[in-house]
């Protein structure tokens, strides 16, 4: 009973003096003038597809806001592993809608499942294709108003293809870390990576097009690391 | 019934037909790769859950147009070549043919009450072995055809049975090596029918009846030029179709120049500047530099081929006049020239594939011109095998020339063949193969 108490004071010590983790928060920025982005003409030639576009529909390959601010930039820790909360973390939601897939690009966490759902009222298909040993490709039907698809993968990877072989302008990018540490940065270019162990770390942003730049930071406790990154149109 | 008997023509006709189905099977296939549609089905045999009969037309969109039309007339081809198989096999064939059609259609019925997964797996192999059994059932008591023809269709029944469970087996195992594999033993089935067309041709009967009283002496230079030639484009397609099953677009998207320069930068840097500066329309997979080495190595290959029909059509036609100058030669004149002339038509073939070759890089890989580019490829390898296989029938330049050769005259090569048009069975046939019809 004594060493019990013992074990308990010296945990609520511990508490008391634990380091209290801490939100990374930045924005990305683009430099330079971006490629024109590409018309997606099959699909607005589509029979099916293509009347759910009143206008013609292009690439997103570099998703800019009026001063620079860049979103789809995936932003992760580098140097932590092991951490992934897995199938208990909230799955994340990718929909098929006018024959395009919203959001292109995510990130998902090793084991976390990849909810796909179609609100088109055509059939697709979808087709994962990833490259590391020990991530499985699979390709499923999914009909018009069927049943929501599945997908979680248990190897850290990036960039993992998704495309629909019926549509073949359908495609989206999932970066899968074996930790909860990453973020992708929205229309208006900033990113959150909540709760970081303090400590020193590497932050790595990577754009599909646009390449990948990294920023050492450290977290201190509690308080919020702000970040400025930028990266170069090619 | 003898079939021989009632005449060796529409047996001719037939092979006509199949070789003919398998050339549009190819160019939907040609397509469905184009369009990078392989994978638009996600099931096999099945059709997105449908017996693949009876999938509804209202679902055949986007890349399930072509998927599933390469499956329909891939069926219709199998179909073909068992009753091709049945009636080049002649009498002799039924019985190989109901013990295998017996086999296929049991281990069917087995796979199918396995339970649900194997259930699409066992309908397909029973109904393959249906067909065979129907086929074993013709009651037709005809003779096999000449040799080596029932051979060459026993290869064909066995290689259009693995093209179809390779064709299944790409989409279940999501193997793009397999899909190269199954690209490249189309072009080498197609290739096979090709060959029996020719060889249940009367052309082909009439040279070697003629030939039989000549002999066919030692292959000439142009024999060996013909099939390494032709060798060379067997090895251009098997890269065209590694390139292809890559999925990865255009590797390199500009020619004559490769990114601006004789030959690319191939660094790791250099590879990783091309995806960033490419903005792909659909979903490519990235470049390479193995894909940019393969192009360069293609582009090599082809100009290698063009040199070397150039040669076999240029050694040809000399050929041909040659033997046109000799007296009393016009037995083997008559072929020598149709080799000349079929080796020019080689080099046109070969001429408007390396324009179809550049085509497809300038128009970005446009699906139809990139089909195109393998339907010419088809048919630049069954063309360079059936000049090789002519060329290596007639004797050699020296014996083609001298006037010692019998029938002489026009007449001569006329009356073989009129003697020829008759069927396998009442005509007078080469020593060799009188044995092998009964």
């Amino acid at each position: 009973m004594k060493r019990h108490l013992a074990l308990a004071a010296v945990t609520a010590l511990a508490s008391a003096f634990a380091a209290t983790a801490g939100d990374v928060v930045g924005t990305i920025t683009l430099k330079g003038t971006p490629p024109k982005e590409k018309d997606i003409t099959p699909l607005k030639e589509d029979p099916n597809c293509g009347k759910l576009h009143t206008a013609m529909p292009t690439t997103k390959f570099y998703v800019v806001g009026a001063k620079g601010e860049l979103a789809d930039v995936v932003v992760s820790l580098e140097g932590i592993s092991g951490k992934s909360t897995g199938a208990s973390a909230k799955p994340v939601v990718m929909d098929q809608k006018n024959c395009i897939y919203v959001p292109q690009i995510l990130a998902v966490q090793t084991g976390q499942k990849l909810v796909v759902k179609n609100s088109d009222p055509v059939l697709h298909n979808v087709h994962s294709v990833p490259t590391v040993a020990g991530n499985p490709e699979d390709n499923k039907a999914q009909m018009p108003g069927g049943a929501d698809l599945t997908f979680s993968f248990p190897k850290a990877e990036e960039f993992i293809k998704f495309k629909c072989d019926v549509h073949p302008w359908m495609f989206a990018w999932v970066s899968v870390f074996d930790h909860p540490y990453f973020a992708v940065s929205g229309a208006d270019g900033t990113f959150k990576i909540a709760n970081v162990p303090p400590g020193k770390y590497t932050l790595k942003a990577n754009h599909r097009k646009a390449g990948v730049v990294t920023q050492e930071i450290e977290v201190k406790d509690g308080a919020p690391t702000t970040v400025a990154l930028s990266l170069d149109a090619k | 019934m003898d079939l021989a008997e009632k005449g060796s023509r529409p047996l001719h006709w037939f092979a006509f037909l199949t070789a003919a189905a398998t050339l549009v099977l190819l160019g939907i296939g040609g397509l469905v790769t184009s369009h990078g549609a392989g994978m638009a089905v996600p099931d096999w045999p099945t059709t997105y859950g449908y017996n693949m009969f009876f999938f509804p037309f209202s679902y055949w969109m986007g890349g399930i147009f072509y998927e599933h039309s390469h499956r329909l007339v891939a069926t219709l081809v199998g179909v073909l070549v068992v009753a091709l198989t049945r009636w080049l096999g002649g009498r002799p064939s039924r019985l190989p043919l109901a013990i295998i059609g017996g086999l296929e259609l049991s281990a069917g019925l087995v796979l199918g009450a396995l339970g649900p997964n194997w259930r699409g797996a066992g309908h397909f192999l029973a109904g393959i072995g249906g067909v065979v059994l129907l086929a074993a059932a013709v009651w037709a008591r005809n003779a096999p055809a000449p040799r080596p023809l029932p051979l060459l269709a026993w290869v064909a029944f066995f290689g259009v049975q693995i093209q179809g469970l390779l064709g299944g087996l790409r989409v279940v195992l999501f193997q793009d090596e397999i899909g190269i594999f199954h690209a490249t033993l189309a072009q080498l089935f197609f290739l096979l029918l090709c060959l029996v067309v020719l060889l249940t041709s009367r052309w082909w009967r009439t040279l070697a009846a003629a030939l039989s009283t000549v002999g066919g002496g030692p292959s000439s230079r142009l024999s060996w030029w013909m099939l390494a030639a032709t060798a060379l484009i067997l090895f251009q397609l098997m890269i065209g179709a590694t390139m292809r099953h890559q999925h990865a677009g255009l590797a390199i998207p500009d020619f004559p120049l490769a990114y601006g320069k004789l030959w690319p930068a191939m660094d790791a840097d250099s590879v990783a500047a091309y995806n960033q500066q490419r903005l792909e329309v659909t979903a490519l997979n990235p470049i390479t530099a193995f894909q940019i080495g393969l192009q360069m190595t293609h582009r090599l290959v082809a100009l290698l081929i063009l040199v070397a029909v150039g040669v076999c059509a240029a050694k040809a036609w000399r050929l041909a006049r040659r033997s046109g100058r000799a007296q009393g030669a016009v037995a083997t004149n008559r072929p020598v020239q149709s080799l000349a002339r079929i080796s020019l038509v080689w080099f046109g073939l070969i001429l408007v594939q390396a324009l179809l070759g550049a085509a497809t890089i300038w128009s970005n890989k446009a699906a139809d011109l990139a089909t195109a580019h393998v339907i010419f490829g088809a048919l630049s390898l069954a063309l360079g095998g059936i000049v090789t296989v002519i060329s290596f029938k007639l004797p050699a330049p020296a014996q083609a020339g001298l006037p010692v050769l019998e029938p002489g005259g026009r007449q001569g090569w006329n009356a073989t063949a009129n003697a020829m048009s008759q069927p396998f069975s009442s005509r007078p046939l080469p020593s060799g193969a009188a044995s092998h019809t009964s």
